[in-house]
């Protein structure tokens, strides 16, 4: 389908909450998709990693409010849009029991330039964190133990 | 017959907590989320923590929400902590 490019291009809400993984190359690809003015894309990749608020962490346990998450996202996305030129974007999620270096959470964005791309993708990404309904508990040999929102994060998506 | 009552969620630790997921609610007149909590907190024992100034994010179907927000018969209403995703 050939889209006009304009300075407000139009954004494709595409998001996924799921437990499964996801293949980054192939995402990758059909964001590449996106038609002949796409000059740029971002992309961000979330990890499991082993300390979060403590150390010794093994794996994480996500949970989020079904319906809510995929709204807020896609409303993020189209917020995005209209600041941005955002041709194609992509955002999944993953929920339930993730252990250590999983993929969590995938953000990817199509542009006409680079910046609007950069700008886009940490945007959906930081907004995301303090506003979509998800939570983490991290999992340690010592029991598991629910995330606290940091402060260092909100300040991030209202920097915004 | 219109419906009377609202159907209350609670997430993650705040459910963990409280040992609730899902709670039906009466549904006065001019009823506010403030009211609504407040009700909840007389239950006493965790529910307390709703009107202590623990910090809870509202949701009202699917759409955040203030405690000063009314909510009305047939209403989802929300209670979480602060979200953590990403």
């Amino acid at each position: 389908m050939p889209q006009k490019s304009s300075a407000c291009s139009q954004a494709v809400p595409s998001v996924s909450i799921q437990n499964a993984d996801f293949d980054a190359a192939q995402e990758y690809a059909q964001l590449r998709d996106s038609g002949a003015g796409t000059g740029a894309i971002a992309t961000f990749t979330g990890l499991v990693r082993d300390s979060g608020d403590r150390q010794g962490v093994t794996g994480l346990f996500l949970e989020h409010y079904p319906g809510m998450t995929e709204q807020v996202i896609s409303d993020l996305i189209a917020q995005a849009g209209q600041r941005w030129d955002v041709r194609k974007a992509r955002v999944i999620h993953r929920i339930g029991r993730l252990p250590l270096q999983s993929q969590i959470v995938f953000v990817g964005v199509c542009s006409a330039h680079r910046g609007d791309a950069f700008a886009a993708c940490e945007f959906i990404m930081d907004a995301l964190k303090t506003s979509a309904p998800f939570w983490k508990k991290e999992l340690t040999d010592a029991g598991e133990h629910w995330v606290e929102q940091k402060a260092s994060d909100v300040a991030r998506a209202e920097g915004w | 017959m219109p419906e009377q009552t609202l159907s209350v969620r609670f997430f993650a630790r705040l459910r963990e907590e409280l040992g609730t997921e899902h709670l039906t609610m009466p549904a006065p007149a001019g009823q506010t989320v403030a009211d609504l909590l407040a009700t909840l907190a007389n239950r006493g024992g965790p529910w307390r923590q709703l009107s202590t100034g623990q910090p809870v994010m509202i949701a009202i179907n699917q759409a955040m929400a203030k405690p000063q927000s009314p909510v009305k018969p047939g209403d989802e209403v929300a209670f979480f902590p602060p979200v953590t995703g990403g």
